[in-house]
């Protein structure tokens, strides 16, 4: 039997969907339990939300005031103490997974595998490296106990259970440490979907010219009720904030549909879409590499091709 | 601040394009041009930059790798590292050695900072700082995109998914950097010259009481599945007609 425990991403008392992409991931382990451990200061809400998962088994609910604020310091004592049993421990390849997975597993002794893209067997999975330009197929020993971060654009986000699962409340034995003190976090700077989970994505690139320019971006978005991201070039020019930024070294997603305006398609860029369903791009050089990965390209002037895809949704 | 310690990784430079070799043991090396990790670079000059403000008086490059590795030693002692340290291994390790041969050195030299990047752009891993600050028993800040010294206590501004972070970390602590941290020096012929008199000393596993054990066992290297490449449309009205066709709009 396979014992996984999966440590819950939430916000603002809402269960993040890595979270749920994390129990997806889990469920291709064979023969398995699965647990979700919530870490807040009050995690009622968030326990819910997991309980109503396909495939969990079991939601562990730990209430502590230290975790008001996802701290790595604070939190991975309290994933050591919870893992007792657990064969596999969890956690999205998201910027709090990337954060925490691995203080757990050096806690641990365990190793540790990032980006977890397909689960093969029990202690056999993929994960890309080099970028994605290579994918290794990696084993750890039958019955080691391992860490893992899963890379939630490979991973479909699980379904509603048609039963909740049981929610435990314990208190975890730790030692809050006082060196490290969560201060302030950016609010979220729209109403717009979120980039990671959005199905539809619409990402400006150098071409754009200025933050002014961009703002077309944003209205072609808001008019198919998209996200809006940004390549690594249009946020080093400064006309998009870096938490817009899609690629290997921003987000990596995986929308239904994703419009690449004025982005010419480097590697990096293309990392971060190319599991996305529908690739569109719409860019002036027909020799851009962009093209090479679209579904569907338009070669074109931006500033004259926006305004009439506008006009005819 | 008196010491900052700055872990480099020799890693395949970045704008290398790099390919699966055919009998899927590993990706083409030979003749491939190499570097410093650039995530380790921005750790390297964001340490420099701690010391040219007098906020700490000594900067060790250190690296975990073959004997080459001397040649990004010799790089960042050029770039203004005070001396370098490499522990010689000549196969690829797990992060958590690499986080153990790290903490080997913590012990040997009692550094205020370690520095180095969010991750390695070969293996991808972003494991190795976490896992340092934890065996040390000390604050991490990941994916930093700036970072102030007020006396004992550093506040760093991190890059997260849903925008900037910021902590306070009491020293010592290990700060791992993203990409909008700073803009690396260029190195200067002169410097390149002054390098090669700097120290760098070479120990190994054996010295500083490690063992490389692995846990982790790459059965294999494939290339990554290929988009086909699709239809180009004639207009705004042809792009628009086809996504609503496919119900995508």
């Amino acid at each position: 039997m396979n014992r996984i425990l999966i440590v819950a991403e939430h916000s603002a008392g809402r269960l993040n969907p890595s979270t749920l992409k994390c129990v997806s991931c889990a469920r291709g382990i064979p023969d398995s339990e699965i647990a979700v451990l919530v870490l807040a200061a009050d995690g009622a809400a968030v326990a819910t939300e997991a309980a109503a998962l396909a495939g969990v088994t079991k939601v562990i609910r730990a209430d502590h005031p230290a975790n008001a604020h996802p701290v790595a310091a604070v939190l991975a004592p309290q994933v050591v103490a919870a893992a007792g049993g657990a064969t596999h421990i969890v956690g999205p390849s998201t910027t709090f997974g990337r954060d925490l997975m691995p203080r757990v597993a050096a806690l641990l002794g365990a190793p540790q595998l990032s980006d977890v893209m397909q689960v093969e067997a029990a202690n056999r999975f993929r994960r890309p490296v080099y970028a994605g330009n290579a994918i290794v197929t990696v084993e750890v020993p039958a019955g080691r106990q391992v860490v893992f971060t899963v890379r939630v654009a490979s991973f479909e986000a699980t379904g509603a259970a048609t039963t909740p699962a049981s929610i435990e409340a314990v208190s975890l034995a730790f030692d809050v440490p006082a060196h490290t003190r969560f201060v302030s976090v950016s609010a979220p700077s729209s109403d717009r979907p979120d980039l990671q989970t959005a199905t539809r994505v619409v990402s400006g690139g150098r071409a754009l010219g200025s933050v002014e320019n961009f703002k077309l971006i944003y209205r072609l978005a808001d008019r198919l009720g998209a996200a809006v991201g940004a390549s690594r070039a249009a946020v080093d020019a400064g006309y998009a904030p870096n938490e817009l930024q899609v690629g290997q070294t921003g987000k990596i997603i995986s929308p239904a549909l994703y419009v690449a305006v004025g982005i010419s398609g480097a590697i990096q860029h293309v990392t971060g879409i190319k599991d996305a369903q529908i690739i569109v791009a719409v860019n002036k050089d027909p020799e851009a590499p962009i093209f090479e990965i679209a579904d569907y390209g338009l070669v074109g002037d931006l500033f004259a091709l926006l305004p009439e895809i506008e006009s005819r949704l | 601040m008196r010491k900052v310690m700055v872990c480099v990784k020799r890693v395949i430079d970045y704008n290398v394009r790099v390919r699966v070799k055919p009998d899927g043991t590993g990706v083409v090396t030979d003749g491939v041009k190499m570097s410093i990790n650039p995530f380790d670079e921005i750790a390297l000059e964001e340490a420099l930059r701690i010391r040219e403000r007098g906020e700490a008086s000594e900067v060790v490059a250190v690296s975990l790798g073959p004997d080459d590795a001397q040649q990004q030693l010799r790089t960042a002692l050029a770039m203004g590292a005070d001396r370098a340290i490499l522990v010689k291994h000549d196969s690829a390790v797990e992060p958590i050695v690499a986080a153990q041969a790290f903490m080997a050195l913590v012990r040997q030299e009692s550094p205020d900072l370690v520095l180095l990047g969010k991750q390695a752009i070969d293996d991808d891993a972003a494991q190795t700082g976490p896992m340092l600050a934890a065996l040390w028993g000390r604050p991490q800040a990941t994916a930093a995109s700036k970072v102030e010294t007020r006396g004992e206590t550093l506040v760093v501004t991190r890059e997260v998914d849903a925008g900037l972070e910021v902590n306070e970390v009491d020293l010592p602590a290990v700060v791992t950097v993203d990409l909008r941290l700073n803009e690396p020096r260029y190195v200067k012929l002169p410097d390149i010259m002054k390098a090669k008199k700097k120290p760098l000393d070479v120990t190994d596993f054996a010295a500083l009481g490690i063992a490389a054990h692995e846990q982790v066992r790459v059965l294999k290297w494939d290339p990554p599945a290929q988009r086909q490449k699709g239809v180009m449309v004639k207009d705004a009205a042809e792009l628009v007609e086809t996504l609503k066709k496919k119900g995508l709009i």
